[in-house]
């Protein structure tokens, strides 16, 4: 990796340079009960909208990849048939500027599901290979746990990422636009003393992780505990709303219906993302229901993301964002969830 | 105007459709009406034989039948019986058809005379507790909302004109609020009924910031006890949750397993 350093003041030029495509970034949606700012990704409009120091999202930037609807195909009908027409969207390049470590090592799990050789989704794909993203360094929150998962730094997926050391930027390289881009801002090589403040602040930053999940052997613990009764506790207090898989960067389920238009000329096919939470998930034709109980349900979400996922990537299906706790009203955590499975004991 | 249709080179027939109102405030009809933009289109799919809100000359010659509004009177339960003796289908239109809605509030004093003495002093009327329509005749389609929301209708309708099966949303309104990107309202400090309250609306009032009242009724899936704890560790009084899952009938039943 290529690594340079540049003043500071210059952010707002590197903004100006990437400014004339959409450009979506954090931006602050006002303050919560407890008088915390709540931020945002969306389309940025100006510098001063750009809030590189936010703390997370309440929501993930899936919209702009996976949006929560979109059509697939769209059908002109008369009497002798029908024609369809796909718009993969991608004439937008979008620059995303202001990706924490956890949302870009997002994208690249949802890349080796959509983007892999077998089923790759066009739709997904078109986005994703037609942006160009900005990642910056953060600051651990309360609910943060990428630590362990291993998220917690990002090698690859990225374009360009900031650490802020106060009167400059530190930024790593990793493609050719990057360095093109930057070489319109006075950057500079690192010297020595950069790269001592860079791993001071890498350590400080590392000190503030507060919250933890113990992974070791989970695969084989999640197998064993199948039958736990923590799940059943679970499941009394899940509401099977889906907020969880909505607000999740990583969840990426789906499903398919055909809508035709009122004049009956025209119609799409639109895919509705969804959650494995949802009561009709598992529902088959014919009415069967797979999962009929909300513990049932809640367990396959952390059987698919901590064991089955886990088991064909070798990672698991989650960055440790901390979203799903903070947005579950219901209080449950994926560290409660998994302490609880190896305690057998579910918080009160 | 053509009595037909043609969708995909197939004949589709405009099917004779009646709306009736019983008990209400005749607002689902006017939805009905509204949207403008695709309003003829809308028109076009129904032969609308009967619509007192649009027109005169009504005909009783009709397959399917929109009522509105609850049952609070001898006389609407006889309409009624009319009605679904003369429909193929009939669809129950908007929460007062559903639940009881709005009127059914009056049910919760136990002393009827005592109302009516109330509210029309000494002009008697003839009133009954309020009752849905499926306590009197059975009710082929049910379209949620107060009002219900005309996005909504205009695809039932189009399933229901081509055939098609028609699918409410199981799962409840937070699916649809988190899908629009909203900040969950309990975060600023109101309560909101979207956990257990059946989606379909997009998630009208969060959308507007203001909690969900449950207008649509539980979804298939409603936690109503867990629901009680959020609200409670949010310092929400227990009454506020109750009038709002009072206020259109829809979780009668829940509200009584969960006294249980
Ligand atoms: S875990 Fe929480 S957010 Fe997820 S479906 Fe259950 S109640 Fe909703
Ligand atoms: S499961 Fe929860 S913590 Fe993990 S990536 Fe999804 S939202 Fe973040
Ligand atoms: S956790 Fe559930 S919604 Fe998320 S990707 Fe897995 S199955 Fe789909
Ligand atoms: S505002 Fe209401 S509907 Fe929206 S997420 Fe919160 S509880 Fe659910
Ligand atoms: S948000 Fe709730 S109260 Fe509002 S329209 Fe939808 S179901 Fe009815």
């Amino acid at each position: 990796m290529l690594f340079k350093v540049f003043p500071r003041n210059e952010l707002e030029t590197l903004y100006d340079v990437l400014a004339g495509h959409h450009l979506v970034g954090p931006q602050a949606r006002g303050k919560d009960q407890a008088d915390q700012e709540i931020f945002a990704f969306d389309y940025i409009h100006s510098f001063a909208e750009l809030r590189l120091d936010f703390t997370s999202t309440v929501h993930s930037l899936k919209r702009f990849l996976l949006p929560p609807r979109e059509i697939l195909s769209s059908f002109n009908l008369d009497n002798s048939g029908w024609e369809k027409h796909i718009d993969l969207g991608i004439y937008k390049p979008h620059v995303f500027f202001g990706l924490h470590p956890c949302d870009i090592n997002a994208l690249n799990k949802l890349d080796k599901v959509l983007t892999g050789p077998v089923y790759p989704d066009p739709f997904y794909t078109g986005k994703r290979k037609n942006m160009f993203i900005v990642g910056v360094n953060c600051s651990p929150q309360p609910w943060c746990f990428c630590k362990s998962m291993g998220t917690d730094t990002v090698l690859s997926g990225f374009d360009m990422f900031l650490t802020d050391m106060g009167d400059k930027y530190f930024v790593e390289i990793q493609s050719a636009t990057a360095y093109d881009i930057l070489m319109k801002l006075p950057i500079a090589q690192p010297t020595e003393g950069d790269h001592r403040r860079f791993v001071e602040l890498m350590d400080e930053r590392n000190s503030k992780f507060t919250c933890q999940v113990d992974n070791s052997d989970l695969t084989k613990i999640l197998d064993l505990e199948f039958q736990s009764p923590v799940w059943k506790e679970w499941g009394k207090k899940c509401m099977s709303c889906g907020t969880c898989a909505s607000v999740c960067p990583t969840c990426y389920c789906y499903g398919v219906k055909e809508y035709v238009d009122l004049d009956l000329t025209t119609a799409t096919k639109q895919r509705q993302l969804y959650s494995c939470n949802l009561i009709d998930f598992a529902m088959v034709s014919g009415g069967h229901n797979f999962r009929p109980d909300s513990s049932s349900r809640l367990k396959y979400r952390y059987y698919h993301k901590h064991r089955g996922f886990q088991e064909a990537y070798e990672e698991a299906l989650c960055v440790g964002c901390g979203r799903c706790g903070q947005a579950c009203l219901s209080g449950i955590t994926v560290p409660d969830v998994i302490d609880s499975v190896r305690r057998q004991e579910v918080p009160k | 105007m053509q009595k037909t249709k043609t969708y995909l080179g197939v004949e589709i027939k405009r099917p004779r459709t009646a709306f009736f109102e019983l008990s209400s405030c005749e607002g689902c009809q006017l939805q009905i009406l509204n949207k403008e933009a695709s309003l003829l289109n809308f028109l076009d799919l129904l032969d609308i034989v009967n619509f007192r809100e649009a027109m005169s000359n009504g005909s009783n010659d009709y397959e399917i039948a929109f009522v509105e509004g609850s049952v609070t009177r001898a006389d609407e339960e006889e309409r009624l019986l009319k009605i679904r003796r003369q429909a193929k289908t009939l669809v129950a239109l908007g929460s007062c058809a559903c639940f009881g809605g709005v009127n059914q509030l009056k049910n919760r004093f136990h002393d009827l005379e005592w109302v009516k003495k109330e509210v029309y002093g000494d002009h008697s009327i003839e009133t009954q507790e309020v009752r849905p329509l499926s306590d009197f005749i059975a009710v082929d389609l049910s379209i949620y909302g107060c009002p219900i929301k005309k996005e909504e209708v205009e695809e039932i309708v189009t399933n229901l004109v081509l055939g098609k099966s028609i699918d409410h949303p199981r799962y409840p309104v937070c699916m649809e609020c988190t899908a629009n990107g909203n900040i969950c309202l309990f975060n600023l400090g109101e309560p909101c009924l979207g956990p257990i309250t059946r989606a379909g609306c997009d998630a009208w009032c969060p959308n507007n910031r203001m909690g969900c009242w449950g207008c649509r009724g539980p979804a298939d899936e409603a936690n109503l006890s867990q629901l009680q704890e959020i609200m409670d560790s949010h310092g929400i009084p227990r009454q506020a949750m109750l009038d709002r899952l009072e206020c259109f009938g829809g979780f009668t039943s829940a509200i009584k397993k969960m006294d249980e």
